[in-house]
């Protein structure tokens, strides 16, 4: 029954809201938010989560074939991180009232989305450098911003994992620059790497402003404080100079530097790839979630026996 | 046998183990059971990775002909490998990869925990630091042996078949040659069949908790891994492991 009083006690709690978001003040997990603020950050949290233990596969697949031990240390260091991302992320959003098995199971039903970048294969060593380099560097634009969200426990996440992404980056970039100047072979792995994942990564800020349905709310609310379009132009402002640096071509004809806006101009991002992988029909899309499923499958009875023990003990 | 062969080998037999059974952890990453098991297993991986490059590190400085870790590791043979065979044994499933490093991790930590008073500096100084990786290795299999084995009548199930199918490989653990002897004399190398009643008391334990009955004594057991005899399995795990760096002989990574 919506009387006047409840009415009038929802607008005190929204003014109350909405005055902490303008006073930059953040919203933790007992303060009062609106339903669609809770849903919208729900969303994003379980969405970044379910990236960060997706996007240990592609990676994973090379751990076994890494070259060297210190690459394959590495490797296996950096990828623990993303799981140690994840777990942290998805306790961020067991704050919002929904718990990990639950968001499990939407990611599992394919209810839940996950960064579309993560249905690329990685199909030689260089993927590991490309990866690191530009898909972390990519995420690093994106969560630096989220690391002046309002919600307190999603920013604060931001922070500690914007660190281990840096050195996730660097350790990419590292690998790129080492195979160029390495043998033929390794430069054109490099290359091909970067040819492959380029114009993916630039796809991971999502649509332009124009046609992003979601992006309104999250502003105002300060859970996204620039635009994909925003990030998606500071990220390759940031990428080009390093990709010369070390000899690597960006593929795009029409990438140039403008002098009067201070930024690169680029060509057309092809929108319909990014709809289709996000979709579902992408290269790698059915893998990935096959992989999750019987990960989760095989693990059932473990967790299950892990339970019975636990519940024997307490009896005991 | 001349002491530092003898110390080249030594080395080489222990990194080789560690090595072997990081790769099987490798093969973990992003398929546990459940998250935290997933960060566990790279937790030992990278453990068992690091101990592996500080003895093919010594390896290589011993032997003198400007060999480097890697060397050693991405281009020798199946029968040049010098690890005990329960290490290159399949995951097959999360009872058998918790077995497989509780029945070595038992092993690993009574010999490092000897060999921190090792009269060569380096092995003492290397096994202080795998002393400690070893204890929470052995602490982890453990519970979860304990749990499965003690857990639901599946899980009972399947830590058993694990324990019934790598009994074969654990006298293997124990097995010493001129290499240990020349060793052993010099106060360098700890005696192996020392550690074995200590290691027989930490098995049984466990596995009275986890309510499993230790495999009868008699069946087959395998010998040779750490001089070069394996099982099926090594080649594929090498082959794998190897291929980059002997595509591509000339490459730096």
């Amino acid at each position: 029954m919506n009387t006047p009083q409840i009415q009038e006690d929802e607008q005190t709690h929204i003014d109350a809201f909405n005055s902490r978001i303008s006073a930059g003040q953040t919203i933790e997990p007992k303060d009062w938010m609106p339903q669609k603020y809770r849903k919208q950050l729900l969303r994003m949290m379980s969405q970044h989560a379910h990236s960060e233990v997706v996007g240990m596969l592609p990676e994973g697949n090379w751990l076994t074939r890494a070259p060297s031990l210190m690459r394959k240390a590495v490797l296996l260091a950096k990828i623990q991180d993303e799981a140690g991302h994840g777990l942290y992320i998805y306790s961020g959003a067991e704050t919002l009232g929904t718990d990990r098995a639950e968001m499990i199971d939407q990611l599992l039903t394919g209810k839940a989305k996950y960064a579309s970048i993560f249905n690329y294969p990685t199909l030689n060593w260089a993927d590991m450098g490309a990866v690191g380099w530009l898909v972390d560097g990519a995420a690093i634009v994106n969560q630096t911003a989220l690391a002046k969200c309002s919600y307190g426990p999603y920013s604060r996440a931001m922070i500690r994992i914007c660190k281990e992404e840096n050195f996730h980056s660097k350790q990419g970039y590292q690998i790129m620059a080492h195979m160029m100047r390495g043998t033929k072979e390794q430069q054109e792995m490099a290359q091909d790497a970067v040819n492959r994942f380029w114009w993916p990564v630039l796809m991971m800020f999502g649509p332009s402003d124009s046609d992003s349905p979601n992006s309104d709310d999250l502003m105002k609310w300060k859970v996204k404080l620039y635009s994909n379009d925003d990030l998606r132009q500071r990220f390759i402002d940031r990428t080009v100079p390093q990709a010369e640096a070390i000899g690597i071509k960006i593929p795009d004809d029409k990438l140039k530097w403008n002098p009067t806006t201070r930024h690169y101009e680029f060509g057309e991002i092809n929108f319909d790839e990014l709809k289709s992988v996000i979709t579902g029909n992408g290269p790698c899309n059915k893998l990935r979630m096959k992989q999750r499923n019987d990960a989760h499958k095989n693990g059932a009875w473990v967790r299950e026996a892990a339970v019975a023990y636990a519940e024997k003990k307490a009896k005991a | 046998m001349e002491t530092n062969i003898a110390l080249y080998k030594y080395c080489v037999r222990i990194a080789d183990t560690s090595l072997i059974l990081a790769q099987r952890m490798c093969e973990w990453c992003g398929h546990g059971p459940v998250l935290e098991e997933d960060i566990a297993m790279s937790n030992m991986g990278l453990d068992l990775i690091g101990q592996s490059r500080g003895f093919y590190s010594y390896a290589a400085k011993l032997e003198g002909k400007g060999r480097t870790e890697d060397d050693i590791a991405y281009f020798r043979n199946e029968r040049e490998f010098l690890n005990r065979c329960l290490v290159e044994q399949p995951n097959t499933d999360f009872a058998y990869t918790m077995m497989r490093s509780f029945l070595h991790g038992c092993l690993a930590y009574l010999q490092f925990r000897t060999l921190v008073k090792s009269k060569d500096e380096t092995i003492a100084g290397l096994s202080e630091k795998a002393l400690k990786e070893m204890t929470y290795h052995v602490r982890h299999a453990s519970e979860w042996i304990v749990r499965m084995g003690d857990g639901t009548d599946v899980s009972h199930e399947k830590v058993k078949e694990a324990l019934g199918n790598l009994w074969q490989f654990t006298d293997e653990l124990f097995e010493m040659d001129e290499v240990d002897q020349t060793l052993i004399k010099s106060g360098i190398a700890c005696d192996l069949s020392l550690l074995r009643a200590e290691w027989d008391q930490m098995v049984n334990e466990v596995l009275a908790k986890a309510k499993l009955e230790r495999p009868a004594a008699g069946g087959y057991q395998s010998k040779g891994g750490f001089n070069g005899t394996h099982t099926e399995h090594l080649g594929h795990l090498l082959s794998e492991m190897q291929y980059l760096p002997r595509a591509y002989p000339d490459a730096i990574w």
